[in-house]
Order: structure tokens, then C-alpha cells, then sequence
């Protein structure tokens, strides 16, 4: 029998769970989840809770309720985890030997990496605590200068520093007191949008609403004397109420076990998620590092990537199905109006119309109404559907149907869209040549003596954030383009 | 896409200026970049930083975010606005011809 363990009962490993169990029999998959607590968080919910939009009761139910019958779930602290021995050892003493591990822990919002972004009096909206206390703190504000402040990327749903301060633009104009308050959205990257078409569409959203934008802000550390945040470049932004989203690091074990990057992260296959270091273990959700958003939909659409190379993993053999970076998210953009992106590696967030069965279509890149009924009405499809490995009428791969497609739609061709119209994936195996189920159990490795096992604690490894390989020079390779097509000048970015 | 001529070589790069083809850039290019994004010679110390993105890149598929540049590279952030003043994220990858750091939208 082979033996799972799933690191974190949250969104991905919740998912993995309940779809395993639904496949395999007990008897063939022995499936531990391990979490810290017994609360699943619905994390899109923290946005909306600074606003009353939302209490704690639709936001916190038990993780028993979620993880099915036949699958241990097991309430401790992570102190490392062994992949040489194939091992995690618990904080309390207890070790849970694998043959295959799933690192579904996610990331967690790290204020006490920014001086003084730890203070009581600076704000995120990144976990319950801190979105009650700005719920509190947002009633008690008289006006003046509220500043919504993004620390670096990578961070989990990276559109929500936009959303919320669209939602508080709508909560001061519903209550007459916008006149009072001053918005100014601050962010590292050179804009609030900075793909090319979002930027035309959307470019106006902050004009129209009258928020202030400071870009290219790399924040040093917040003055909560002063009360204002200051940049390596010595620039400094006055606030009055401060909401500050921290960095976001992977947790604290995977740096305890050599398995992360500098900021915890475990770095995975892009296509596969994966470990690149160790075959076994496989990153799913937000912990590891997909070049895509950290976001529930993303762990949604790589768990069915996952669970679809799952045969072919058991039979040792390559996994055949490629995950294309799809990310499918909801933007409250204020006043009961959302936006939807869909994207995917290879392309921007589009405009156009996005073909949801039964629903009908919904407005890309644009606001409209029932995309923000959308956002409210998932919360029910998360905790009735999703997490429950139940089928959703979205599409693993995303598909350009509908979509405006403009520039840059790399490695999507027109069979492959057709394939996909047709509901066929373009790269998937033919079903016969899929590993039977059952062939799993015979090849999986023999038990090993059950736990607790007299091994030596070694050293933990130090943080090791692999050093980057060495620089090669090389000759430049010039453009393929037909010379007529070459502009004479340079196209050179704004500075 | 469009294709520009930089220097005396036809290059792809994005409606916005950037590269988009990891190989087409070499070091005869990048003191031409700089020259576009305002900065007059490359010293030792820009280099540095060039090569540590250059050769962090083909990973992680991502450019360093100053963050990691500071964190993993060894350098420091002050040293990277004095090198490459107001916009050094951009800056840098564009001169080495790498994609911006960007959000989702």
C-alpha cells in the first residue's frame, strides 16, 4: 500500500484529498492530511470583512467537515521534513513516513520581515485577525489619507490590494465621506496594471475614482511615529490609516528542510508542480513557484493536472499532462460590479466574453453585475463543490473562446483551440494507453516498519535558497522576422 | 510582436519595449539598452547585476524581483537604486533584456 501525505488542509490539499480517496480504495492509498488547526479559512472572504460585508461565521468552518471518510486527518505543528528518509517529523514528537508527499501548506503573510510593519496600527486584510481589526479600524476612521500599500510580489490573489481599495473607494462614497478621504494605492511595480491591455482598459479606473497611484515604491520600512512609509530611495508617503500587505513567504518548516527558495517557496516543475529536486514530492497551491497567480483557482485547475499524471506517476512513468499556468479570477471593482480575468503562461488577461455553462456568458476585463454575483455566489461552490472534489464547469486548460486576443498569445495554435472547443485536450494520451488503476498497488514500494522508527536527528539543513548557476556568456541570436517587417527605430519604455 | 533594429541587429520585443527572446540578447547590447533607460556606462558594478539576472533567469522563468537580487545576488538595495536610479526593477531587466516585473493585470 503507498502512503500520501498532504501537508496543509487548506483549498489544494483539501482537494487532493477528497479526488484521491474517490479514486483509490483505502486498501491501495493510505491518504494523512496534516494541518496545524482544525479551521479551513474561505481566504477570498478576509476582503470583503474590513467592508461588513461579510462576518466571521461565512468564513471559518471545521476541516473535519471537508476531509472525507477513510483519509486521517492528523492536528499537529510541522517541525521538518526528511527527503532523503522520507520522512516529516511532527513538533510533538510523531514522524509519518511516505512514499509520496504533497506540500500543499501555501504561503503566509510575513509583516515582521518590514521594520515596523508589524505594529498594531498597520493594517492587512491577509488572514482573520488583522481583517476584523481593520474592520474595526476603518468604522473608527474620521477621514484623511488612507493608504493601501503592496510590500513586493509574489503575494496570494495578487489582485486583491486593487480590489480592496476599489471596495473602500464604493464604502466612503456610499457613506458621503469620500470628500474627506484621501485614496493612494502604492505598489513596487510600475503601475497599478502592468499588462498591456489591461493597462488601456482599466488605465482610467483610478482617474475616474479620483485614487492616487505611487509606483516603483520598494519600501524600506514604515515610520509609525511619522506615521508614513519610507523607500530605499528615501521617498516618503504620509498616511492616516495604513493597510500594508506583508511579503508572503512559505512557511517556516520548509526552509528547516532545505526545501525552499529565499522566500520559502518550494521551487516545482511549471508543467507538473512536481518538486525539481525530489520526485516524490509534489507542490500543489500556492507554495510553490508557478509562474502564475497564487490564487484558489490556479490550485484548482493544477490538483486536475495533478490527479490526471497520478497513474502515470505510480507507474514510474513521465507525466504526460502539462498545466498551462490557468488562473480564472474575480475582481470586485466596487458599487456591486466585478471584473474577470482568465489567463494562462502564455497569455494577458483578454477582453471579450468568458462562456461559463449554464451561467451564461461573463464580461472579460470589464465591469459588470453578475460578475460580481459571481464572487459572492462562489463562496457556496467553494465549500459545497470545490473542496469536495466535485466537477466545476470550468476548463482545466484555459481556452481562448470569446476572448479579444490581441499580441502576445503564444503557444495556444488554432488546432489546439479547436481541440479544446471540442473539449478534447490537445496533449492528453489516449485513454487506453493510461497505467491502470489497479497496476498501482503492485508497484509501489513494499511497506516499511510502521513508525516510530529509532532514527538519528540529523542537523537540519539551513535555509538554502539554491545559489543562482553560474553566467555564461553567449552570442546573441538575431530575430527570425522578415527584414521588411523590422522598424528602424527602437521601441524604448517609459523611465 | 514587433521587431526593432537596436544597434545594427534586428531584435524581437513587446509593445512596450521589452525583449521577448531570452537568446537574442548579449553583452554588445546591453550598453545600448542602458543608453535607452538613461544610463550613460556600465560599470563593474552594473554588470554584476546584470549577469547574476541574466543567469537566474532561465530557471525560474521570471526575472529576480529586487528583493531576490538583494537577498540572492549579495547586493544591496541602496546600491541597487544608486546603480540604476527611480526605476531600478525596470531598469534592470530591461537593460538585460528580461521581462518586467508584473502583477496579474
Amino acid at each position: 500500500m503507498r502512503r500520501l501525505v498532504i501537508l496543509g488542509g487548506g483549498t489544494a490539499g483539501t482537494m487532493v484529498a477528497n479526488k484521491l480517496r474517490s479514486a483509490y480504495p483505502a486498501s491501495e492509498l493510505e491518504i494523512t492530511v496534516v494541518d496545524r488547526d482544525d479551521e479551513h479559512h474561505y481566504q477570498p472572504g478576509y476582503l470583503f470583512l474590513p467592508f461588513g460585508i461579510y462576518d466571521e461565521g461565512k468564513i471559518v468552518r471545521s476541516r473535519h467537515h471537508f476531509i472525507p471518510d477513510g483519509v486521517q486527518l492528523v492536528l499537529a505543528e510541522i517541525d521538518r521534513v526528511d527527503a532523503a528518509a522520507k520522512c516529516v517529523h511532527l513538533a510533538d514528537g510523531r514522524e509519518l513516513e511516505y512514499d509520496t508527499l504533497v506540500i500543499a501548506t501555501g504561503v503566509e503573510p510575513r509583516p515582521d520581515l518590514t521594520p515596523g510593519q508589524d505594529a498594531d496600527d498597520v493594517h492587512h486584510f491577509y488572514d482573520l485577525p488583522r481583517s476584523i481589526a481593520l474592520a474595526e479600524a476603518f468604522k473608527e476612521f474620521p477621514g484623511g489619507r488612507l493608504v493601501v500599500h503592496l510590500t513586493d510580489m509574489p503575494i496570494k490573489c495578487p489582485v486583491a490590494p486593487l480590489e480592496f481599495t476599489f471596495l473602500a473607494d464604493a464604502y466612503f462614497r456610499e457613506r458621503k465621506t469620500r470628500k474627506k478621504v484621501e485614496i493612494v494605492y502604492v505598489t513596487p511595480l510600475d503601475g497599478a496594471f502592468t499588462k498591456p491591455i489591461a493597462s488601456r482598459e482599466l488605465g482610467t479606473m483610478f482617474l475616474d475614482r479620483g485614487i492616487q497611484l505611487e509606483a516603483d515604491f520598494a519600501v524600506e520600512r514604515v515610520d509609525t511615529e511619522n506615521k508614513e512609509l519610507v523607500s530605499f530611495d528615501d521617498r516618503h508617503v504620509p498616511y492616516d490609516l495604513l493597510v500594508s500587505i506583508p511579503l508572503n513567504y512559505g512557511p517556516e518548516y520548509v526552509a528547516r528542510s532545505g526545501l525552499g527558495d529565499e522566500m520559502n517557496l518550494v521551487p516545482c516543475h511549471q508543467h507538473t508542480m512536481r518538486s525539481l529536486e525530489h520526485p516524490d514530492i509534489f507542490v500543489l497551491g500556492d507554495g510553490g513557484t508557478l509562474q502564475t497567480s497564487k490564487a484558489g483557482s490556479v490550485a484548482h485547475f493544477s490538483v486536475d493536472v495533478f490527479m490526471e499524471n497520478w497513474p502515470y506517476y505510480l507507474a514510474g512513468q513521465d507525466l504526460p499532462h502539462s498545466f498551462d499556468g490557468h488562473a480564472n479570477c474575480f475582481i470586485e471593482t466596487g458599487h456591486g460590479k466585478g471584473m474577470l480575468l482568465d489567463f494562462n503562461y502564455g497569455t494577458q488577461p483578454y477582453t471579450g466574453g468568458f462562456p461559463l455553462p449554464v451561467v451564461g456568458p461573463m464580461t472579460l476585463l470589464g465591469e459588470s453585475r453578475s460578475n460580481h454575483l459571481a464572487k459572492l455566489a462562489f463562496r457556496f461552490v467553494y465549500w459545497e463543490f470545490l473542496l469536495r472534489g466535485r466537477p466545476l464547469p470550468f476548463t482545466t486548460d484555459m481556452h481562448l473562446l470569446g476572448k479579444r486576443v490581441e499580441g502576445d498569445a503564444s503557444g495556444t495554435s488554432n488546432k489546439d483551440l479547436f481541440l479544446r472547443a471540442l473539449g478534447k485536450r490537445g496533449h492528453a494520451a489516449p485513454a487506453s494507453k493510461a497505467p491502470k488503476v489497479a497496476k498501482a498497488g503492485s508497484r509501489a514500494p513494499a511497506p516499511r516498519k510502521a513508525s516510530p522508527r529509532p532514527a538519528p536527528r540529523p542537523t537540519p539543513p539551513s535555509r538554502t535558497s539554491a545559489p543562482a548557476p553560474d553566467y555564461v556568456p553567449a552570442k546573441g541570436v538575431d530575430s527570425t522576422a522578415d527584414a521588411a517587417s523590422v522598424l528602424p527605430d527602437p521601441i524604448i519604455p517609459k523611465f | 510582436m514587433p521587431t526593432t533594429r537596436i544597434g545594427d541587429r534586428a531584435i524581437d520585443v513587446n509593445d512596450e519595449g521589452f525583449l521577448t527572446e531570452y537568446q537574442q540578447w548579449d553583452e554588445d547590447l546591453a550598453p545600448i539598452l542602458a543608453g535607452y533607460a538613461g544610463i550613460e556606462e556600465l560599470t563593474d558594478e552594473h554588470w554584476k547585476v546584470l549577469k547574476f539576472l541574466r543567469a537566474d533567469y532561465p530557471a525560474r522563468k521570471e526575472t529576480a524581483t529586487l528583493r531576490r537580487v538583494a537577498s540572492v545576488g549579495g547586493f544591496d538595495m541602496k546600491q541597487l537604486f544608486r546603480l540604476f536610479p527611480g526605476k531600478p526593477a525596470k531598469k534592470m531587466s530591461y537593460i538585460a533584456g528580461l521581462p518586467k516585473p508584473k502583477g496579474c493585470v
